[in-house]
């Protein structure tokens, strides 16, 4: 039996990453999902939040992505995001603007626009709490 | 005879032409390079994405619920995604394209199909204007001036979805140049609505040699709530592979055509240098006899 997983993080530009890990913690649209070797197979969404890559019992990397989609089978996980960010990369200013031009969209959204413009809050405030707890972290 | 001045002058400029073809051909190499790489390198996001849809699309399968952009609404109203570039000296490359979109725009509306089209690229708009004008319903233009990013895509993708939630039309495709070789592109169709679920199954082969059996997948939410967020996610994806491909065609028929100038223009050259000589020649030759039939008659 296999001991890892094939952890696959793919952005639409290029293949991020492609290596076989312990387990990897994939925030699911309905709670955290841990992945470990043959896991059955699942296919979820992936709301804007840490991926988190496990190494013997320890947090090896932490990733943001900004959602996607996240397929597994028994030997392979595959994440496909259209952004991720190394979480010791984030940028606090970055992400401060990105908030405040979320909030401005949410607030001068219209009905059509709205569910748009509250996603992108929900990734800047995502982006904002990853930083926090790097800093807190440190 | 042409006179030497004259010469001179034609060979100067065709030397001038030259240096510039030559360095639009380098050019068109170097961002050629670029360009392909980007499209290989986003060819795993778009094989996987397929892969998930396509067993998503499985496991629904023709059900009531199944959402729209998948199963087809059951018209045959079009739309067009014409993919072409901004800028022309190109060779062939937009003029294929066109028309190719004229033939089956004109096959449309022969046989009284209600189509629409969307142009990408300033040359497909502006030679599509003047017959079809009325049925453009958007233009984009620069797109991936510097290299195609994906929000590009995206803005591409959201008119296209816009527009079918809007009941604008029931089937779109998008037509562009697939990159083959620098020398050679293909004019290819592909359909983004409703979803086709085969039409890409050569390039997926390898994976599914590796997964066996096509097992049961859980789904977290639901199907129908997973579909309604990677439907839209599915066409920007496709869009997005289609300008890469277009844009690495763009510069490698760029590139063919700009050898080919440079190569013309080096045989004109020699062709006029050649007659440049010849008159040189023929008028110091009579110069000669002007003189020695001179020095003669005294």
């Amino acid at each position: 039996m296999a001991d890892t997983v094939e952890f696959e993080l793919v952005s639409p530009s290029r293949l991020l990453k492609s290596e076989p890990v312990e387990m990897v913690v994939v925030p699911g649209a309905e709670g955290d999902v841990g992945i470990l070797p043959n896991h059955s197979p699942l296919i979820c969404t992936v709301r804007p939040g840490v991926i988190k890559v496990m190494e013997s019992g320890k947090v090896s990397e932490e990733i943001f992505v900004a959602g996607g989609f996240c397929e597994v089978s028994p030997e392979r996980c595959t994440v496909l995001t259209e952004e991720a960010i190394l979480v010791n990369d984030l940028n606090r200013q970055d992400a401060e603007e990105r908030l405040r031009q979320a909030k401005e969209k949410v607030a001068s959204a219209t009905e059509h626009e709205i569910e748009e413009a509250r996603k992108h809050l929900t990734l800047a405030e995502e982006m904002m709490a990853a930083i926090e707890y790097v800093e807190r972290g440190r | 005879m042409a006179n030497l001045k004259d010469l001179k002058g034609r060979i100067s400029s065709v030397k001038k032409t030259q240096k510039i073809t030559s360095a639009m051909k380098m050019v068109a190499a170097a961002k050629l390079r670029r360009a392909q790489e980007g499209a290989e390198q986003a060819r795993p996001y778009a094989e996987r994405m397929h892969r998930m849809l396509t067993s998503i699309a499985k496991s629904v399968g023709d059900t009531e619920g199944a959402p729209k952009m998948l199963a087809g609404t059951g018209g045959n109203r079009q739309l067009f995604v014409v993919c072409t570039s901004d800028r022309g000296l190109c060779g062939g490359f937009n003029g294929s394209i066109v028309r190719e979109t004229r033939r089956r725009l004109r096959e449309c509306a022969r046989n009284g199909i209600e189509f629409k089209v969307i142009t990408v690229g300033r040359k497909s708009r502006d030679l599509l204007r003047r017959e079809f004008g009325d049925k453009i319903a958007a233009s984009f233009t620069d797109i991936g001036r510097r290299g195609v990013e994906f929000e590009e895509a995206v803005e591409i993708a959201d008119k296209i979805t816009e527009m079918f939630e809007a009941d604008e039309f029931d089937v779109c495709t998008v037509i562009f140049n697939k990159f083959q070789s620098a020398i050679s592109q293909v004019v290819t169709p592909q359909q983004l609505i409703p979803f086709a679920a085969d039409e890409s199954d050569d390039d997926g082969e390898e994976d599914k040699a590796s997964d066996g059996p096509r097992a049961v997948f859980i789904f977290e939410p639901d199907e129908e709530e997973i579909l309604e967020d990677l439907l839209p996610r599915n066409i920007a994806t496709q869009v997005f592979q289609a300008l890469l491909e277009s844009s690495a065609s763009e510069h490698g028929a760029r590139m063919t055509a700009m050898d080919n100038a440079t190569r013309n223009a080096g045989d004109m050259i020699d062709n006029l240098t050649m007659t440049y000589n010849r008159t040189r020649q023929a008028v110091v030759t009579s110069e000669l006899i002007e003189i020695i039939s001179g020095a003669e008659a005294l």
